[in-house]
């Protein structure tokens, strides 16, 4: 699975670097970004998933 | 004194968000309109429209070309071209639009990342500690006046550089632009000038003597190279220290009003702490504090409503959280509950810059009072009262101790 944040949508509301703290960050200007070139480890997957569905912005994509 | 109005006989076509009737509870006028409507009107404050629905609050909050944010808080007449503007029309970023929004967000965001805002932390545990030590072997407290309402407000004092014995007055800042929204326009304008004489003495102390704190931040700032206008700096100034008192206040209120109401909710988080971050987003989902209005820029047919010129839009962000097309179960507040797209932090390019800060003062709120406190239950549910106007909170509510 790979993940990935646009850029252009999102707003910073952390609903993905809290609930996933292994697979994404903020930046300084407390924007959204993936750690890593976006390879979501296998434990991580579930999480990640629920990022996706909690992102106010539909600014997360996942691509299996 | 506030105008008087007749009671609303029917939301759909003559609602009105000060009515006593939706004050004391919005939920089912929010279900029956989604069903009905789904966008209600008025002929109330010149002129307003309610989307219920997520799919239209979204809508109209990301929709920048037709809907303007000059004004955010719906007050009595419409604020045409040459009409003084209401108070919170001149606070950037919540007042502004593209592309000059983007410069002033950009310009704060560093100070409210969440980097940033961690060292606050210790502050608000030790203000949260220090407020609710006092009650420990008492039989009882108010958690919006003993609790609630001090947090946001010091918090944000210390980070502004403002004097914590000032916080009653910030208090009343709040209420004069966010709630007395009944006023005539004169009195709103009359009422505003001690807030800017307030604001210009601190803000002067500070050109005399620089701080670390947000106030000198924001006198540094610079766009292209140029010092912020002063109406600029005064203007984020009141939106720092107005923006995150009420709101934040009515979250810590409804999340701790909740759990008065739910003790094995209350055990299941002292129990299982892991849950605390899940818990948030659902008490702020369910009892999702801001309402926020946007004005139409000209005539425009919105999905067959015909909107005019500087008509209102009130924003019901809290509407939108128990849209059931989005959400399962709305009506039920599962403090596990995982899947959870909510909107109570709004949508879009005014993403609430506090979100951060509004969490973590939350998290620590609720989990000071869960330590110190075995087990707390209202004293009287009749005897709860709330907020009136955009922001929406428990602003009296006793619980027994122990
Ligand atoms: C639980 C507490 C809070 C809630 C529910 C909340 C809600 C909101 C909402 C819905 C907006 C969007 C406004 C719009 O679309 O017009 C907003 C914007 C804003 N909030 Fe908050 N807020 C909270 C706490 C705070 C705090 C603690 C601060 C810190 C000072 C703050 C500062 C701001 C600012 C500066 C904006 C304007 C952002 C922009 O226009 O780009 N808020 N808030
Ligand atoms: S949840 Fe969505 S909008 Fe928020 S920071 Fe993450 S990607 Fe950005």
């Amino acid at each position: 699975m790979k993940v990935s944040i646009d850029p252009d949508k999102c707003e910073g509301h952390g609903r993905c670097f809290s609930t996933a703290p292994a697979v994404f960050d903020s930046d300084d200007l407390g924007q959204g970004i993936v750690i890593g070139d976006g390879t979501v480890p296998a434990d991580q997957e579930e999480l990640v998933r629920l990022c996706e569905q909690n992102c106010p912005e539909y600014a997360i994509e996942i691509t299996e | 004194m506030t105008i008087s109005k007749p009671p609303v006989e029917d939301f759909a076509t003559d609602f009105d968000h000060t009515d006593p009737e939706w004050v004391a509870n919005p939920f089912p006028i929010w279900d029956d309109l989604r069903e009905r409507c789904p966008v209600a009107h008025t002929e109330r404050y010149g002129g307003a429209w309610l989307p219920t629905r997520y799919a239209d609050v979204s809508a109209i909050a990301h929709d920048t070309e037709h809907f303007t944010s000059r004004t955010v808080v719906i007050g009595n007449g419409r604020p045409g071209e040459d009409a003084p503007p209401a108070p919170m029309g001149v606070a950037p970023p919540i007042s502004s639009d593209p592309p000059f929004h983007a410069i002033a967000r950009r310009l704060m965001q560093p100070a409210f990342a969440p980097k940033a805002i961690g060292p606050y932390e210790d502050f608000t545990r030790k203000l949260c500690a220090r407020l609710l030590d006092p009650f420990v072997g008492k039989s009882q407290i108010d958690i919006s006046k003993d609790y609630a309402e001090h947090i946001p407000t010091l918090v944000i004092a210390h980070m502004v550089g403002f004097p914590q014995e000032d916080e009653e007055r910030f208090r009343e800042f709040v209420h004069t632009i966010l709630e007395a929204v009944d006023k005539p326009v004169e009195e709103r304008i009359e009422d505003f000038q001690p807030i800017m004489e307030y604001f210009e003495a601190r803000i002067n102390e500070h050109i005399e003597d620089p701080r670390d704190d947000l106030t000198s931040f924001l006198l540094n700032a610079e766009i292209a190279g140029q010092p912020l206008a002063p109406e600029h700096i005064f203007g984020t100034m009141v939106l720092l220290i107005v923006a995150g008192i009420d709101t934040t206040w009515s979250a810590i209120g409804s999340s701790l009003w909740h759990l008065a109401q739910h003790p094995e909710e209350a055990q299941r988080l002292r129990d299982e702490p892991e849950l605390m971050p899940l818990a948030i987003e659902e008490f702020l989902r369910a009892y999702a504090p801001v309402n926020m209005a946007r004005l139409v820029k000209e005539d425009f047919d919105y999905n067959g409503c015909p909107m005019k010129k500087d008509d209102w839009i009130l924003l019901s962000f809290p509407a939108a959280n128990r849209d059931p097309e989005v959400f399962e179960d709305p009506d039920q507040v599962i403090i596990d509950r995982k899947v959870n797209r909510h909107a109570a932090f709004g949508l879009g390019i005014h993403r609430c810059l506090g979100s951060n800060l509004a969490r973590m003062e939350m998290r620590v709120a609720i989990e000071e009072f869960l330590a110190r406190f075995d087990s707390f239950s209202l004293a009287d549910p009749d005897d709860v009262e709330f907020s009136q106007g955009q922001v929406r909170g428990v602003r009296k509510a006793v619980v027994n101790l122990g």
